[in-house]
């Protein structure tokens, strides 16, 4: 073991916080869906994964970054508005295990689908940030970029879900769903945006993932167990609970990765998870009633 | 301005309610009482869509209800407040009122609503920052009624407002069904407080295992012998 609490551990630290970031703004969109259709996205990461991939083809297509990351947000915020009428609206009156396998059918058909279209070999989009030295600590561009552009659209929709009609009716079907129609809201419409803003928050991770991961039919594998941990300890639809929670699991994982390995990151998070659900089954925070 | 014919409603293969009749006149404030069961909550959740009619004709001004999807029954001018309440309880008190404005015709008016609804229940004014559930149950009712009434509706559906209230608090909600009375809105009211309504309504509806038994003006019910027999224990 090779821990002090000296500038090596400060920078694991500032790190995992820009780690949090992302796995926040990744927990934030699978919140928001649970929340508000209740039905639990586990192809979540790999509606990531397909956003990687379209950015990048976008981008080495000719297509400038931020043009080809908006069309990866795009993309994937049209792929959460289909994912939402083709497989999870014929299923919404369904029990809860048949809506969990159904979308993991989806997990498992896109990961093969583009094995098949981009093959199994790492994809790298080749932008190269560099990095900004701090006394000893070094901090990669991307990841500090990754957690200013999370934090923004977390704020983003946060404005969106308190000013807006919308945003608002969103926030309320979540506490009662039965009586929309009296209001005059669609409840079909509301799940509706809601998939789309759910896909455009996994669009958006995927910007971001994209300065700082090669990309690879089985990246999903790598985030969806994380996103899902972090989400459930925080108490599955609390988007406060789940925001919380992405900045404790990634202390783990980037304090436990350097003063050990950093498989053991993960390994010590994962630990933590099982304890506190041992200790607290409806996550760390009070779920939604 | 709301008519119901021959009106058969159920759950699944339960009938709840068997041909009913009635008819609700601009201005009026028009009770239907029944014991538990009776079917008066399906009755306006018939009205209001969210259960739809098996057989018969409803019509608000002539538009004939049964076509419209649930959602859009509000912009016919008639909002139900709906038994028990039934705010967003971790919702602001303005955020409900916001809900009560989400049709485009609402929304463009909210503002004057808004300020309407505030001077109608200065109290809710006042509270307008807290969250709906930590509210008194009597609060809450003017709420939900306050939120019924930011879409400007002609026609007012009240379940059961007096229901787990307090006998003080019963009072000032009839209170507040009297001056939304007096603000021109058409009401129909469910209640099985059967003495305080018929001193608010002008006609009545006896509804019994979903069927209507009698019908009259209030003081003809009230002095009826089934109502006096059933409800008022005398």
């Amino acid at each position: 073991m090779d821990c002090h609490l000296d500038i090596f551990f400060l920078e694991a630290v500032l790190n995992g916080l820009l780690l949090a970031g992302l796995l926040a703004l990744l927990a934030l969109g699978l919140n928001l869906v649970f929340g508000v259709i209740d039905v639990v996205w586990i192809c979540y990461a790999e509606l990531v994964m397909v956003g990687m991939y379209g950015i990048h083809y976008a981008h080495k297509g000719g297509a400038p970054f931020l043009l080809a990351a908006l069309l990866g947000i795009l993309l994937v915020a049209l792929a959460g508005a289909l994912l939402h009428v083709l497989v999870i609206r014929p299923v919404l009156d369904s029990a809860p295990i048949n809506q969990l396998l159904v979308t993991g059918g989806v997990l498992f058909f896109l990961q093969a689908a583009a094995t098949m279209a981009f093959g199994i070999e790492f994809r790298n989009i080749g932008i190269r940030l560099g990095s900004v030295n701090l006394m000893d600590m070094s901090f990669a561009w991307s990841r500090l970029l990754t957690f200013a552009v999370a934090l923004g659209g977390m704020l983003a929709l946060w404005l969106f879900l308190t000013r807006t009609y919308m945003g608002t009716a969103i926030r309320a079907i979540a506490q009662d769903r039965q009586i929309m129609p009296l209001m005059g809201v669609d409840q079909r419409k509301v799940y509706l945006v809601t998939s789309a803003i759910g896909g455009g928050l996994a669009g958006l991770a995927a910007a971001l993932m994209v300065l700082q991961y090669d990309i690879y039919p089985q990246i999903g594998l790598q985030f969806g167990p994380l996103i899902f941990m972090i989400c459930v300890l925080g108490g599955l639809g609390n988007m406060i609970g789940g925001f919380v929670a992405a900045f404790i699991i990634a202390q783990f994982i980037a304090v436990g990765g350097s003063c050990f390995a950093t498989e053991w990151g993960y390994a010590i998070a994962f630990l933590f998870f099982m304890v506190a659900i041992f200790i607290r089954p409806q996550g760390l925070f009070a779920a939604k009633s | 301005m709301l008519a119901l014919a021959n009106i058969d409603a159920g759950y699944g293969g339960f009938q709840a309610l068997f041909g009913v009749s009635m008819s609700v006149n601009a201005g009026e404030a028009v009770a239907v009482l029944g014991a538990n069961g009776a079917g008066k909550t399906t009755l306006l959740r018939v009205i209001s869509g969210l259960l739809p009619a098996m057989r018969g004709e409803m019509t608000m001004e002539g538009v004939s209800l049964r076509v419209i999807a649930p959602h859009r029954i509000l912009e016919t001018g008639i909002a139900h407040v709906p038994e028990s309440r039934r705010l967003f309880p971790r919702l602001s008190v303005e955020a409900n009122l916001k809900m009560g404005a989400f049709v485009p015709a609402a929304r463009k008016r909210f503002a004057e609503r808004l300020d309407y609804v505030y001077g109608l229940f200065p109290r809710l004014k006042e509270r307008r920052h807290q969250l709906a559930g930590t509210m008194s149950g009597g609060e809450q009712q003017m709420c939900a009624i306050g939120r019924a009434l930011m879409s400007g509706p002609k026609l007012v559906l009240l379940d059961e407002p007096s229901m787990g209230l307090a006998p003080v608090v019963v009072a000032q909600v009839f209170e507040l069904v009297r001056r939304i009375r007096s603000e021109g809105y058409t009401v129909l009211i469910v209640e099985q407080n059967v003495a305080q309504v018929l001193k608010v309504a002008d006609r009545a509806y006896l509804l019994e295992v979903g069927r209507i038994k009698a019908s009259g003006s209030a003081a003809e019910l009230l002095a009826s012998d089934e109502v006096r027999r059933a409800y008022m224990g005398i």
